[in-house]
């Protein structure tokens, strides 16, 4: 299952922290802190996974993004990696050409397309259309 | 479709842009502070009773992200998500679902969990209301497993694998996976409806599924999930199943090897995150070989892929097809490919995955050169791995060895070139199996001298030439290159160098030396004599030298033989590398127990007969324990058996034979262990009985007293003895009896005992008193028997059926809290008085519980004042070889081994 999902960018900044497990506010800081650090000094010829305490680390980034899930060490890794990929078209899909400021500016929408998509750790919805129309049908109702 | 930058949320614009314009970290803080306050008092407005979808998600957000879970509004909140969940707005239901599953507290679970099922199953929940509600169902079950009554809804949650909406069978999907590891037989329908669904997807065109193809490849996600969710259950046995599952995993396979049809990494990705699934449940199942060679073959085209991702998914999977009688001999044709892994990988843990596939697919065959790959990548690998590394090369060494002069060379090659990474337990290893191997002692001394003769050497080359040469040193001492004043003064040219506890081990090989080489003795002394050695600030090291000059001085030439002599072998056991390199994966050896099992070598060394002192591998502690056995403040001190001719320390060792002999009853006093009354000892004068009664953890032991003679006994004087801990462990209290025993009479004293905590030693009853005997001289009765006291008597027993006991037993599993005994039988081996043995024991024998019906099972509760301690007892009969193997698991390990003791002399 997933762990937590965080956006992060190069300087280490948080754009989205979504956890599914339950974390005192400094351990979430400490955790955010350890990925940042373990994720930037991988290159391209590296893997996109990292082990992680005691779980691994699924990442993928975009431009200046770092997209990480963390989960369990028996997970198949390219289905989260995968899954990522789905997360960001959708992302781009709903925001027009999605950069980090949507994110910054946006939260509160970035955290419902993860609502539709992720719930309880696990991926809830992969059908791109599905999840767009859902959301229209959301945005249409504010 | 409407770009939504967002406009509809102004307050929230402004915050932010309020933040970005505090001029301080303060000013920031109180900016929030402010906007929190807000937050708060529009609670009392209360943002989720608002009917406005956008409040109310706002509302919900805030809920998710930022309420702690014990915040005192939660009962707001759970009543706010009450009305949401039965609103006619399915968005709304929505939202409270996702916000459940989001928080998923405790309390949560109790509120919702009972309802959620119906809301899952109805025919009238919508769809996207159907995905919340089973991943919601499965956040709850996580917080609280009890929380969800599986039997009663399996087949209707099972039921939606076969939905028509792919997101409802995904979601179901997920939560079917968690439900069934906790309750598979309730579930055990989905394997059908899963190998079914799977097959409709695995033999469609990616146009089917239109919605659900990504990249090309149809729904892989789902595929994933079914395909994990199949290794919860054994291969299906049903024929129809069994062959359209093989069919599907065939696809698979045959789909890997398709010309692509897109050049999008997605599309490769998603295809093989499906492959490298089914890849898993071939293993899973691992009863079919075709497949499995197929799979492996697979693998082996990845392993030279550009993509660095596969390269690394092959080696990972690998791992697991080395560890398949059916796949081990395809893994290994790989072999070349993945020691070139090895060297010019980039990625680190890629090499790491190289290394632990080397360590799964190593034999006999090909240890050797797999060893030699693995030291030399040694040289240079990533430090985080080095200390792993070695111990598997240390384990390989030793499991591969059919020559054990090539271990020595591996392990004293492994210090050279990764000193630092050697761990204790390897260097322990490597002096247990010379200790063990006469056949290899000889040159391992030769190679440990040379070793040494280099000028720089690691303190771990000391450390074992040290132990080596002052055990074997001897057999290398014709060589006129490495005589007795050589070697010593070479062992001694690092003595300076060394920390602490290596010139402690030196010390001891050097007095070693005094007796193997009398010749340098004084030389010895002269090092033991120094100031630096006799007056060292460490009090270990002092005493090494103080004692070990006093021994040598004042010892003969025998003395010091016996005192000095070479190392008895090490016991058998598991070598504790193996313990070691599971330690530091704990989470993996866990989740993959079952595989690892099959994965790791056991370090069990083989036995090869032609050696002399046969093949015995111990544990590694014993080392250094065995060290200090020799050092003098143990050796003057009185032997045991000198110890237990004081009284008030009798030990109770019910294994051994003789006793004491202060106690009459040494020998057959054991018999009590299984039964509650008897006669304790009698001989022409008197006759003393017992009758012992419990309750918990208390004891009520009737004493009779019989007197034989036509006179009286004066002076009759019972005491009990309760020496050292025994004293604190028990309460006894005696009632006080009259000094005159009457001719022929028989006189009963009550002793009442508590047990305080459980204890080991026996309880002795010293008797006094004087008689005339036939010629009407007088004579005195002076004499102690041991009680009748013994932990197992304040046993309560347990009944448990077979799961439970099961579930006990493996949850008692640490190596502490098991005790076992092989032992051979004394008496016939029949049922009958093996059961009546069992049942007198106090704790209850279980019928049906043990699936081998040969075997027996008991369980009871040791009851003590301070704790209640739970026992589970386990014999294993073999009537042919006339053994029995006894185990006790208890949560407290000094109960395990005593009841190993006393029950293992009973049969």
């Amino acid at each position: 299952m997933i762990r937590f999902i965080l956006i992060q960018n190069r300087a280490g900044k948080t754009r989205l922290a979504k956890w599914y497990m339950n974390l005192e506010d400094d351990e979430k800081q400490k955790l955010i802190e350890e990925v940042h650090a373990c994720v930037t000094v991988r290159d391209a010829k590296h893997t996109n996974f990292v082990e992680f305490r005691n779980f691994k680390i699924v990442y993928r980034r975009y431009a200046g993004l770092y997209f990480c899930i963390c989960v369990d060490i028996l997970d198949n890794n390219l289905y989260y990696l995968e899954a990522i990929h789905n997360f960001v078209e959708v992302l781009n899909e709903y925001f027009h050409n999605v950069c980090e400021l949507d994110l910054v500016f946006n939260f509160y929408k970035v955290y419902s397309v993860v609502d539709e998509m992720f719930l309880a750790g696990e991926v809830r919805e992969t059908s791109q259309t599905k999840v767009l129309k859902q959301l229209l049908m959301l945005t249409s109702l504010e | 479709m409407p770009a939504v930058k967002g406009d509809g949320m102004r307050g929230l614009a402004v915050f932010i842009s309020d933040i970005r314009n505090c001029k301080s970290k303060e000013a920031e803080l109180k900016r929030i502070n402010k906007e929190l306050a807000n937050i708060r008092s529009k609670f009392k407005v209360n943002l989720l009773s608002s009917n406005k979808y956008t409040e109310k998600q706002i509302g919900y957000l805030f809920i998710s992200v930022l309420i702690e879970q014990n915040s005192e509004l939660m009962k707001l909140i759970i009543q706010g998500i009450k009305n949401d969940l039965v609103s006619r707005n399915p968005v709304h239901v929505n939202l409270a679902l996702q916000c459940i599953a989001n928080i998923g507290s405790r309390e949560m679970a109790e509120a919702f969990a009972p309802e959620l099922p119906k809301l899952l199953i109805s025919g009238d929940t919508i769809d996207f209301v159907k995905q919340s509600a089973a991943l919601c169902l499965l956040k709850l079950f996580r917080t609280m497993p009890e929380c969800i009554n599986c039997a009663e809804y399996a087949s209707r949650i099972v039921h939606l694998l076969n939905d028509s909406h792919m997101g409802v069978v995904m979601s179901a999907s997920s939560l079917i996976e968690a439900l069934s590891k906790k309750s598979p037989e309730d579930f055990k329908g989905c394997v059908s409806l899963s190998i079914s669904r799977l097959s409709r997807i695995v033999t469609s065109t990616y146009t089917d599924l239109q919605d659900y193809t990504y990249y090309f490849v149809p729904a892989p996600w789902l595929c994933v999930k079914l395909l994990r969710l199949l290794q919860n259950y054994p291969p299906p046995e049903d024929p129809s199943n069994k062959s359209r599952l093989l069919e599907c995993l065939e696809g698979i396979l045959n789909r890997a090897q398709d010309a692509p049809k897109s050049k999008k990494v997605q599309h490769s990705n998603a295809k093989n995150s499906v492959l490298f699934e089914a890849i898993s449940l071939i293993i899973h199942m691992d009863s079919e070989p075709n497949l499995l060679v197929r799979a492996c073959n697979q693998l082996g085209t990845f392993l030279s892929h550009r993509e660095t991702n596969l390269r690394y998914l092959a080696l990972e999977s690998m791992c697991l097809l080395a560890t398949s009688e059916f796949s081990h001999e395809a893994v290994k044709k790989h072999q070349d490919t993945i020691i070139n892994a090895l060297k010019t990988e980039r990625d680190v843990s890629v090499r790491q995955r190289a290394v632990d596939l080397l360590y799964a697919m190593c034999d006999r065959t090909n240890a050797s050169e797999i060893v030699a790959e693995m030291l030399t990548y040694l040289e240079t690998a990533d430090y985080s791995i080095r200390e792993e590394m070695v111990l598997k090369v240390a384990i390989l060494a030793e499991k591969y060895a059919t020559d054990y002069t090539w271990y020595v060379d591996v392990i004293l090659k492994l210090i050279r070139i990764a000193g630092d990474y050697v761990s204790e337990e390897v260097w322990y290893r490597v002096i247990q199996i010379v200790v063990n191997r006469e056949d290899v002692q000889g040159y391992a001394a030769k190679t440990c001298f040379e070793a040494l003769q280099k000028p720089a050497c690691h303190e771990n080359m000391v450390k074992v030439g040290g132990y080596i040469l002052g055990e074997f040193g001897n057999l290398i001492a014709g060589d006129q290159r490495s005589s007795p004043s050589i070697q010593f003064h070479m062992l001694h040219s690092k003595y300076h160098l060394c920390s602490i506890s290596t010139r402690c081990l030196l010390l001891t090989a050097y007095v070693k030396f005094c007796n193997l080489f009398p010749e340098i003795k004084p030389m010895i002394q002269d090092v033991l004599n120094t100031d630096h050695n006799l007056r060292n600030p460490d009090a270990e090291l002092q005493q090494r030298a103080v004692e070990y000059l006093a021994m040598s001085k004042i010892a003969s030439a025998d003395v010091l033989a016996t005192v000095l002599e070479e190392m008895p072998p090490f016991a058998e056991k598991e070598s504790s590398l193996l313990a070691k390199l599971k330690k530091s994966k704990p989470q993996q050896e866990e989740e993959n127990a079952e595989k690892e099992k099959k994965a790791r070598p056991s370090a069990v060394m083989a036995n090869d007969s032609s050696s002399s002192t046969g093949v015995v591998s111990g544990s590694l502690v014993d080392v250094d324990t065995a060290q200090k056995e020799h050092t003098l403040s143990d050796v003057f001190q009185p032997s045991p058996a000198a110890a237990s001719s004081d009284r008030s320390s009798v030990e109770m060792r019910p294994a051994s034979t003789g006793g004491d002999p202060d106690v009459f009853n040494a020998v057959d006093y054991l018999k009590f262990v299984t039964k509650n009354n008897g006669i304790l000892y009698e001989d022409d004068n008197i006759q003393i009985g017992c009758k012992l009664e419990t309750r918990s953890n208390l004891a009520r032991l009737g004493m009779f007293y019989g007197n034989k003679t036509g006179g009286a006994f004066t002076n009759f004087n019972p005491s009990i003895l309760a020496g050292g801990s025994l004293g604190v462990q028990l309460q006894v209290q005696a009632k006080p009896l009259d000094a005159v025993v009457g001719a022929g009479a028989q006189v009963q004293q009550l002793i009442n005992i508590v047990c305080v905590q459980e204890f080991t030693k026996q309880l002795i009853m010293h008797l006094q008193f004087s008689y005339h005997d036939k010629n009407s001289v007088q004579q005195s009765f002076d004499k102690c028997l041991y009680l009748p006291i013994f932990i197992n008597k304040f046993f309560e027993p347990t009944e448990m059926a077979s799961e439970q006991f099961f579930n006990r037993w493996k949850a008692l599993s640490q190596t502490v809290q098991e005790a076992q005994k092989i032992f051979p039988a004394k008496n016939p081996m029949e049922k009958e008085a093996i059961r009546t043995k069992l049942a007198g024991l106090g704790s209850k024998l279980l019928d049906d519980v043990d699936p081998n019906p040969e075997n027996y099972v008991c369980a009871g509760i040791v009851h003590t004042q301070s704790q209640q301690i739970g026992a589970l007892v386990r014999l294993e009969p073999n009537t042919q070889a006339k053994m029995y193997r006894l185990t006790i698991r208890s949560s407290k390990d000094t109960v395990s081994k005593q009841l190993v003791e006393l029950i293992s002399t009973q049969f």
